[in-house]
């Protein structure tokens, strides 16, 4: 019914709804909030971990998830409110782009839009607060890029950098404990790629067994994979040929074939035709004279003692991963034909050692002095699966962050410094502002501030007295303060070695204003019928 | 419902199943229907203007979009009211035939209907409104043409199409980059635009996406983007003079369309058709090689040999390219699809400066740019965002912009926006009206406080007064004869559109006049409604 009292006739189907104005906006404000509050407690160095658990019909039993990680959290959950929706969306988007910060860009938009609601109930409109939220996150940009500094990429200083950016992303995950052992891991690996974005080139294989501080880094590329019984275990001066062929039975590709014999002996014909054309590339194969063959398909007895007779240690069964990397390790192409053994020098990888060994119980294979040497393993051991898996998370979470460090090479502290900074800069700035926007400009700073207060929450200090001591500190030029969360205080960061990324600070800044901006504008949400779904 | 009765008292049956059937007649049927419509209007006449707001859509399966752009809100409503839904196809049209103005369109419908109620409670016939509008739809468009200004859009680096891009970029949620954004625009229509012709092929701008960044880091590639990577990882990641062969057949053994079967009764038999395999691979990877091309790019897939053979043959190649890049490209490039290996000639290859890969942010995705095509008709804008949402959002704006810019470069008049052209219209009808002796008159009338609806709605959605600042506007409209009087949504200070330098297209304008008045026509000539019980 309309306001006058007439009837008014059904426009969208019958199970859809819509909320205008008030509600509209009230059900996204309290969705986003919902899942920043959710995440919060697993911001900064003293957040505790969540666990996710599948449910569902014969879920009960499976596998459960112990993690900090903000995108691991949000990605797990279901959610219907569209905002939330919004929320979790830029929380993957970070994880793509930056590896890092995950939660934070979840948090900060959450409050931007806690803050945003008192505005609106202040009866200012929304479009006046996206635009003092507009003047407000170019301030805290341009603040951001002033206090951040650049080292050059080969001085000693950098890689101090690197090793202190890797503590601060690893102090807020299980490893914090080990953490100084992980950052000079990660910084190890990652300046092996020298400068070279790709991850691929850093294997992490987890086995369960040990603790996490056997852990280590293995400057060679380890498969995960057995060498085939009966060939060799250890290879010197390896030329390695990696292949994704057949080698199973070798099927021929035209189509609509079938094979029709009339008698005993035919069928013996073309079994010995089939075998001799399995020979044949065999005999292809051989005549690049590799060492050893790695093959992506499976290998049957017939091909494999084949190569075996020749001396040929035989790896069956890669996966593509992993035959990608041993290709962009060892410096070899991956082949499907062997008609060209002439150019066998360009074709087959090499490299120093491969030998078979024994992590924990499981047998590998180790490729080590690769012809590129930037190719390592990291191999992460740790009591259960569940640590296993979050360590893993946290260690990627550390390499990205790195790498994005290499790429961009410009540095904050951390310890809340750049958020309390970037606040600063917001309150400076509302001041200069006429109009309405002024609020909107002093409640983003205000929204930046609830970053270092949740950290220090979440630590079980005083965050009031901390965050106002901190603002003392910053307003009398100590501007490389931040907060200490081991002792509960106030500290240098420069003395403490507390730094983070600039990108990642910027790429979360810049996402959740957009969010918040985009759920701010909301003033309608029309939710379709759901589908019809068969049960299965 | 009606019952009719023969000479012996027995009923026809009229309506085949009649029971089960919703029926709606006379004045009824006519409230029915422009409740129904209105309330779609109602929901769009939010998002009007550069202070609107948007809506959020939950899909059917629980996707979210936010948007802004009328065109995509009510067709992704999933309205299943029939009349509600004629207003849906009204707003399409639009965005099939102008690009912009999508949601302006709905919203003039609905005002219209508003006052068609009126009429129709005063008693007035339907037939006599929809007559009287149709006068006055007249009566607007050619005051809109005396009104229009003709603007030089060469002038001063395309400033004026750069404002008319701004004008339709100020309500999104990109808004705050609408001046970059603009620009990209402008730049990405003028160079595929053939201005001799005064035409513009849109479909050689492709608009591609892609998550992370932000809205700042949308830059235009003069040249085509697409989604894809090289078919084996370690075929070179960058050809310099690229001669493209662009082929729509699988890099495969020849699969015919005919049920076949090929038997094998003997070893050799066995043995010829695994040659035959074999040379099929090599024939074909020498065809291509053989005209000269140094980059195949393919509709299909490749079987592993033959993409190994590629590799070996130092051919780099691209796999499942899409059929409309396939097209671009073949535009672009000046290359001709090849439908089958043996009729590739190095005629058929298209050129490029370069084709290389490119790697975003930390997963591992990359993508395709073909640069300096032989026909550099093509562009592409890549769109980054910090989310999907915002990221189709801008995607569904600069469509918009776009559509704008080829539109003033078809026909470079432009009308002041601000609610100014309607209000002047309005104005025109008024007194058109007074000159009507019949019943129309009324319906005139309303048509012209129709029109005044948009600028109140304007001035509703930026937080004015809107009948203070609607009278204020008309009022200083007539006392000084300046048509360019709207409404200041800006808050800029000045209600003069010339000088706020709010440009809309002529074309769009009118189009929205004419499109809206019809449906309303349309719908206003329904005076029965017959659907099943159910739906």
């Amino acid at each position: 019914m309309d306001i006058v009292g007439n009837v008014l006739p059904q426009v969208l189907k019958d199970e859809a709804t819509e909320d205008k104005g008030e509600m509209a906006r009230l059900q996204s404000f309290v969705g986003a909030i919902a899942v920043a509050d959710l995440v919060k407690t697993t911001l900064g160095p003293k957040g505790m971990d969540k666990i996710l658990k599948p449910t569902g019909p014969g879920q009960e039993m499976s596998h459960i998830t112990v993690t900090n990680d903000g995108a691991t959290i949000l990605r797990s959950m279901y959610v219907e409110n569209p905002a939330a929706k919004i929320l979790i969306e830029i929380s993957k988007t970070q994880d793509e782009e930056v590896g890092d910060g995950t939660t934070t860009v979840a948090v900060l938009a959450g409050e931007l839009l806690r803050e945003g609601e008192k505005l609106i109930q202040k009866r200012i409109h929304p479009q006046h607060v996206i635009a003092g939220w507009r003047i407000a996150r170019d301030v805290a940009l341009k603040r951001l890029r002033e206090i951040s500094t650049e080292n050059d990429i080969n001085s000693q200083e950098f890689h101090d950098d690197l090793v202190k950016i890797a503590r601060t992303t690893l102090s807020s995950k299980l490893i914090t404990s080990d953490r100084d052992y992980f950052a000079d891991l990660c910084v190890n690996a990652v300046l092996r790629l020298k400068g070279s974005s790709n991850l691929d080139y850093i294997q992490i294989i987890k086995l369960p067994g040990g603790t996490i501080r056997d852990s280590y880094l293995d400057d060679g590329f380890i498969l995960k994979k057995q060498i085939t019984i009966g060939c060799k275990t250890r290879i010197e001066n390896a030329k390695i040929l990696v292949a994704n062929t057949a080698m199973d039975y070798d099927k021929i590709k035209i189509y609509g074939t079938k094979v029709k014999v009339n008698s005993m002996d035919k069928v013996a014909e073309i079994e010995a035709a089939e075998k001799e054309k399995m020979k044949h590339k065999v005999d292809k194969i051989l005549k690049y004279q590799p060492t050893v063959f790695v093959n992506r398909q499976l290998i049957y007895n017939y091909p494999e003692q084949l190569l075996a007779d020749a001396g040929i240690t035989v790896i069956e069964h890669a996966d593509f991963e992993g035959m990608e990397r041993v290709a962009a390790a060892t410096g070899a192409e991956i082949l499907s034909t062997f008609d060209a053994p002439e150019r066998s020098e360009q074709i087959l990888g090499h490299c120093d050692l491969i030998e078979e060994i024994m992590i924990g119980e499981e047998k590998m294979i180790k490729f080590s002095g690769c012809k590129k040497n930037e190719a390592c393993t990291i191999v992460l051991r740790g009591a259960s699966t569940h640590i296993l898996d979050e360590v893993d998370r946290s260690i990627h979470d550390a390499l990205c962050v790195l790498i994005t460090t290499v790429k961009n090479r410009r540095v904050v502290w951390g310890g809340g410094n750049s958020e309390m900074q970037m606040a600063a800069a917001c309150e400076e700035e509302a001041k200069k502002v006429q109009g309405k926007q002024a609020f909107a400009i002093e409640a983003f700073g205000r929204a930046l501030r609830q970053i270092p207060t949740i950290i220090c929450d979440n630590g079980g200090y005083d965050s009031a007295e901390l965050i106002q001591n901190f603002k003392v500190e910053l307003q009398k030029g100590n501007l490389t303060y931040g907060l200490n969360m081991t002792d509960g205080t106030i500290g240098n960061m420069s003395e403490l070695g507390v730094k983070e990324c600039l990108r990642v600070k910027e790429q979360a800044l810049l996402a959740a204003s957009e969010a918040a901006e985009l759920i701010m504008r909301v003033d309608n949400i029309v939710k379709c019928a759901p589908r019809k779904r068969e049960r299965a | 419902m009606s019952l009719a009765f023969d000479d012996y008292g027995r009923p026809y049956i009229i309506l085949r199943e009649q029971g089960s059937k919703k029926r709606m007649k006379g004045l009824e049927a006519y409230k029915s229907n422009i409740l129904a419509a209105k309330a779609i209007a109602n929901t769009l006449s939010s998002s009007l203007g550069p202070k609107g707001m948007d809506k959020m859509l939950v899909s059917p399966d629980g996707d979210v979009s936010v948007t802004n752009d009328g065109a995509t809100i009510v067709e992704k409503m999933e309205i299943q009211h029939p009349t509600a839904k004629l207003l849906v196809e009204l707003s399409q049209s639009q965005d099939a035939e102008i690009g912009d103005g999508t949601t302006g369109v709905v919203v003039l419908a609905g005002k219209l209907l508003e006052q068609a109620l009126t009429l129709l409670d005063k008693g007035i016939h339907p037939l006599k409104i929809s007559d009287g509008f149709d006068r006055a739809c007249d009566v607007a468009i050619k005051h809109l043409e005396t009104i229009s200004e003709e603007i030089d859009i060469q002038a001063n680096e395309h400033e004026a199409l750069i404002q008319a891009a701004c004008t339709a970029l100020g309500s999104k949620v990109v808004s705050k980059r609408k001046r970059e954004l603009g620009k990209i625009a402008v730049t990405a229509v003028l160079d595929v635009a053939d201005l001799n012709r005064k035409d513009v092929n849109l479909d050689l701008i492709k608009i591609q996406t892609k998550t992370g960044g932000s809205v700042e880091d949308t830059r235009l590639i003069s040249g085509i983007l697409i989604d894809k990577d090289m078919s084996h990882p370690q075929m070179v990641k960058e050809v310099n003079d690229a001669k493209i062969c662009l082929l729509t057949c699988p890099f495969e053994p020849p699969k015919p369309k005919t049920k076949h079967n090929i038997n094998i009764s003997s070893a050799e038999d066995y043995k010829k058709l695994y040659q035959q395999e074999q040379q099929y691979f090599v024939d074909m990877v020498k065809l291509v090689k053989d005209s000269g091309a140094n980059i195949a790019l393919c509709q299909w897939g490749f079987d592993d040999e033959a993409n190994h053979l590629l590799l070996q043959n130092n051919l780099p190649a691209v796999r499942w390219v899409s059929g409309t890049d396939v097209e671009l490209i073949a535009m672009a490039t000046g290359a001709r699809i090849i439908p089958r290996f043996q009729e590739i000639t190095p005629e058929k290859l298209g050129k490029a400066g370069s084709v290389k890969e490119v790697q975003f942010g930390t997963s591992n995705e990359r993508m395709l740019v073909i640069e300096n095509c032989q026909c550099t008709k093509a562009v592409t804008i890549l769109i980054r965002g910090g989310s999907q949402m915002i990221v189709d959002e801008a995607k569904r704006s600069i469509h918009d912009a776009i559509c704008v810019i080829r539109n003033l470069i078809k026909d470079n008049r432009i009308v002041y926006g601000g609610g100014s052209a309607e209000l002047a219209c309005a104005i025109q009808v008024l007194q058109y009206a007074d000159e009507v002796s019949s019943v129309e008159q009324y319906a005139i009338r309303s048509f012209a406080d129709a029109l005044e609806g948009i600028p109140s709605c304007l001035a509703d959605n930026c937080g004015l007064n809107p009948i203070t600042s609607v009278a204020q506007a008309k009022a200083r409209q007539l006392q000084e004869n300046n048509h360019r009087i709207g409404i200041d949504c800006m808050e800029l200070g000045t209600t003069d559109m010339k000088e706020q330098r709010i440009y809309e297209t002529l074309s769009s304008k009118k189009q929205q006049i004419q499109l809206a008045t019809q449906v309303v026509k349309m719908i206003l000539k329904i005076d029965d409604v017959i659907a099943p019980d159910d739906y």
